[in-house]
């Protein structure tokens, strides 16, 4: 066994096959990457251990987290699960983001196990397709998404990385008194023994840990033993957050440092065809106008004279085929589309066979939504002596700087990328988003060898957004005697390119065919906060009420019918009924809602109440969410998640839409896109149903339901189902056109 | 032109074409950059400082019309209100007892307005809440911004009685 190892969950884990205790195998790494994380991080004196805990001789504990911090507090929640299982001592612990360094790379070890040419166990075998195909996704370079943070790299990684910290650390105290491990206590940092009185921090035991094998079996905490693991700690980064002392990635600062702003062409895939650069020039502070592909960059001394010199140009662009499309149209082609088949996503029993009993159908719309994170785009990049330097918020650091690499052709060596706080992501600032990234390094080789900070505008924000797609569904059931569904037949518009995991139904329904149609249009689009599941909770959830309407059963029982082998399931639903008042009578035109969904490996629930306002738009009074997230590291933090995420999927449902005209996004801004403001905000309540089960995701969770239920709710209180979003569309007068 | 502010009490002269927009002045110029930039139309707050006390939209705010101004940022809070160096204001405290941040972005924006909301009126109302913080918050913090601004509420009545 070689003694520096890097640690890896087994494939059986990863793909959450084996329920109980963690397995851990071992990976060797290459020299290389452990130098280089080394050198990464320590200071003379300082001592990592398992990758990516940090000690000092003084006892301070660094836990390096693969992930951007962008509100969800992962960074705090990771560092209680190594802290917990290392025993380590709260008040010396403290995150820092890991290096944008492959020594770093979360997915790193997923690849490498995959590629190294190791054989996946047999037993795992059947996980391959599901586990590791999440596995490779979220777990790719340093991605922040897919509700991953605690779920996957803190479940599968960092407890273990804790726990093996901890028993080298204790080996090592074993070794230099000469006494057996088993006799040593590790508790807030210190391992002591009893019979003889010794007792050492770990600081000063972190030399001789590191130069111990790292052992493949550590064992990880039951639950009854965590100490942190489930309190609600205070976060790490909200203390520099209330006196704004937080480097997002729109602070950078340098100097020397120029400012710029960009326009594209409005119509996404067109090209700059022309542009006079003099009118910008002729204003005081602009220092040039870089004309690129697609876009032309103001260059300027700072915002200011860089926003007038882009207000003062009239560039032309060369449109191609998307200038003729609109909303409506993009919404035809779809519903054309689902007419003629797709490919099967899941099928299960006949329903061909499903012949009696009258067939309900319906057809149901969501609109493109941008994710007007609160920071608007922007990178700084520095071009100078061989060298690319980039300062930035993004959701995938590494992945950041691999981008950075292939657009500047540059040896990797030659490319840095500092990570800084995020300003919201919600999937907006992920890697395969690059245009800003393009921008910069362009412009940065333009004023070369003076650094630059590009900021786009809000309207800019808006009009070159990577969407939530625009989606359209058709679903069609058959009810038995009983009322309840005996087929379920559905197609959807989907991406290409884009990870479904929406669909899967969590009913059970014996006779199921689900097609997926790919469809895409012209108008750039990607994962936004909840992904799929943010389109198809809504038509799940919709359209079991109509089944609910059609066999006269109330909508909280219809479901718990359908649930009678998915007892965590009914748990949820459960709970969010008993907690939302289910069945209890309301003030006259209000109505109550529910809907259910799973998502990243969490159940929620939620009840909403809803009316019409006396202008006629609906008005959300109360939400009440019941979530079963298995293990819950974080109360505080996770019910800040739900909350926020609920009140996202409340904006969404009521207002939110991006409509198309003559190819170009019509929203430039948050007067024609209407986000919730406190004025809006409902009584919101967030219950976590207690399970045995390992942790699910928080960051997205809570935003599924919140359309369904409130669409349920509004159906309860007006008797009218819609089968499109956003809400306003249906009860504003006169109805908005899309 | 050189302009004559007052930024979290010191002096300052600025020389600027005075329909800069105070917020990149406060930035860029001042290098203090915990006011943000979010709209530049004054629509979603996040560069809320305060002009003589009263919370002003920055982006939209000309560096002229702020000439002789007292302006207090997110960096001077807490002196503003007479506190020494290294102490927080009440909000801020409330902020991090109620966990209010998430990604953060938007909240020195929020603390502003909230700060000026209770200068003048001590114990708001929710309506008087809704109507002072129209301050967008893509995380959706405005649960914890309510119960915040009333802890500290309570907080100053009691001290009060």
């Amino acid at each position: 066994m070689k003694r520096r190892t890097w640690i890896l969950a087994s494939a059986a884990a990863l793909g959450g096959v084996v329920t109980g205790g963690l397995s851990v195998g071992l990976l060797l790494r290459h020299d290389h990457f452990e130098s280089e994380a080394r050198r990464r991080t320590q200071e003379p004196g300082e001592i990592l251990l398992g990758g990516w805990v940090k000690l000092s001789p003084e006892g301070a504990v660094t836990v390096y987290v693969p992930h951007s911090e962008m509100g969800q507090g992962a960074a705090t929640a990771l560092a209680m699960m190594v802290a917990d299982e290392m025993d380590a001592d709260w008040a010396r612990v403290r995150a820092e983001q890991a290096p944008a360094d492959p020594a770093f790379a979360n997915g790193f070890f997923v690849q490498a196990f995959l590629l190294n040419g190791k054989e996946v166990p047999e037993f795992a075998q059947s996980a391959v397709s599901l586990g590791f195909g999440e596995v490779a996704r979220l777990g790719n370079l340093q991605i922040t998404g897919g509700s991953g943070s605690v779920r996957l790299t803190g479940q599968h990684g960092f407890r273990s990385v804790g726990a093996a910290v901890r028993a080298m650390l204790v080996q090592a105290a074993a070794e230099e008194w000469a006494v057996p491990a088993k006799e040593l206590r590790a508790r807030d940092g210190v391992v002591s023994h009893e019979a003889s009185g010794r007792q050492s921090e770990y600081g000063r035991l972190a030399a001789a840990a590191a130069k111990l094998p790292v052992p493949e079996n550590p064992r990880l905490k039951t639950k009854a033993e965590f100490r942190l693991v489930g309190k609600s700690i205070p976060r790490f980064d909200i203390p520099d957050k209330v006196v704004g002392r937080t480097r997002y990635g729109i602070d950078a600062q340098l100097p020397g440092m120029l400012v710029a702003t960009v326009k594209a062409s409005p119509i996404h895939g067109g090209t700059l065809s022309s542009v006079d650069a003099a009118p910008a020039l002729a204003i005081p502070g602009v220092r040039k106008v870089v004309k690129m592909k697609n876009s032309v960059a103001v260059v300027a001394d700072g915002y200011w004279p860089a926003h007038q010199g882009l207000q003062a140009l009239q560039p032309s662009f060369m449109s191609g085929f998307g200038a003729a499309t609109d909303s409506m149209g993009i919404r035809q082609s779809m519903e054309s589309k689902l007419s003629a088949g797709g490919r099967t996503v899941h099928s299960r029993g006949d329903v061909g066979a499903v012949k009696d009993g009258p067939e309900i159908s319906a057809t149901y719309h969501v609109p493109f939504l941008h994710h007007a994170t609160m920071e608007p785009i922007n990178v700084t990049a520095r071009w100078a002596d061989g060298r690319l330097e980039v300062w930035g918020s993004e959701q995938d650091a590494l992945g950041a700087r691999a981008n950075l690499q292939k657009i500047s052709g540059l040896p990797l060596s030659q490319v840095t990328f500092t990570p800084m706080s995020l300003g919201g992501g919600f999937g907006r600032r992920s890697a395969p988003k690059k245009d800003h990234l393009e921008q910069a390094v362009e412009i940065a080789k333009a004023v070369s060898p003076r650094p630059v900070k590009l900021i786009w505008s809000r309207e800019e924000d808006f009009a070159q957004g990577t969407y939530r797609p625009a989606v359209a569904t058709r679903i069609a059931a058959r009810l038995d005697k009983d009322g309840l569904p005996a087929s379920w037949t559905q197609a959807f518009t989907d991406t290409p390119g884009l990870i479904n995991e929406g669909y899967p139904l969590v009913y059970d329904i014996p006779n199921q065919h689900l097609v997926a149609v790919d469809f895409l249009s012209h108008v750039r689009v990607g994962a936004w906060r909840s992904v799929a599941h943010s389109q198809h909770g809504f038509f799940t959830e919709t359209f079991v009420d109509e089944l609910a309407s059609h066999a006269g059963k109330d909508p909280f029982e219809y479901r718990r019918a359908m649930l009678e082998t998915r007892p965590r399931h009914r748990a949820v639903l459960e709970a969010a009924a008993m907690h939302g008042s289910w069945g209890k009578p309301l003030p006259t035109g209000w109505g109550r809602g529910i809907a259910l969904v799973e998502s990243f490996g969490s159940i929620v629930a939620e009840v909403i109440e809803a009316s019409l306002d006396t202008d006629g738009m609906p008005r959300v009074h109360r939400v009440v969410a019941a979530v079963d997230c298995g293990l819950l590291v974080n109360p505080n933090t996770g019910r800040q998640q739900v909350e926020g995420a609920v009140i996202m999927g409340l904006s969404a449902a009521l207002a939110e839409a991006i409509t198309i005209k003559d190819g170009a996004v019509v929203q430039r801004g948050f007067p024609d896109y209407p986000v919730l403001k406190m004025r809006d905000i409902p009584q919101i309540e967030v219950h976590f149903v207690e399970s045995e089960a390992r942790p699910g995701g928080l960051g997205e969770v809570g935003l599924p339901p919140a359309a369904p239920a409130l669409a349920n709710a509004l159906r309860a209180a007006t008797g009218k189902a819609v089968t499109s979003l956003p809400l306003r569309d249906h009860y504003s007068a006169p109805a908005r056109q899309g | 032109m050189t302009i004559p502010i007052t930024l979290n009490g010191q002096a300052v002269a600025v020389d600027a074409d005075p329909a800069t927009p105070l917020l990149w002045i406060i930035r860029e110029n001042a290098g203090l950059t915990g006011t943000k930039f979010g709209c530049g139309i004054a629509s979603c707050g996040a560069c809320t400082v305060h002009v003589n006390g009263a919370p002003v939209r920055s982006c939209v705010h000309p560096v002229g019309a702020a000439a002789n101004a007292r302006i207090t940022t997110i960096e001077g809070l807490a002196r503003s209100a007479g506190l020494p160096e290294g102490e927080l204001h009440p909000l801020q405290q409330a902020w991090i007892a109620g966990q209010v941040p998430q990604c953060g972005y938007c909240q020195s924006g929020m603390l502003m307005a909230a700060s000026a909301l209770l200068a003048t009126t001590p114990e708001p109302t929710d309506a008087q809440i809704d109507e002072a913080m129209t301050n967008i918050c893509r995380c959706g913090t405005y649960p914890r911004v309510r119960s915040a601004i009333k802890s500290v509420a309570k907080t100053t009545k009691r001290e009060a009685t």
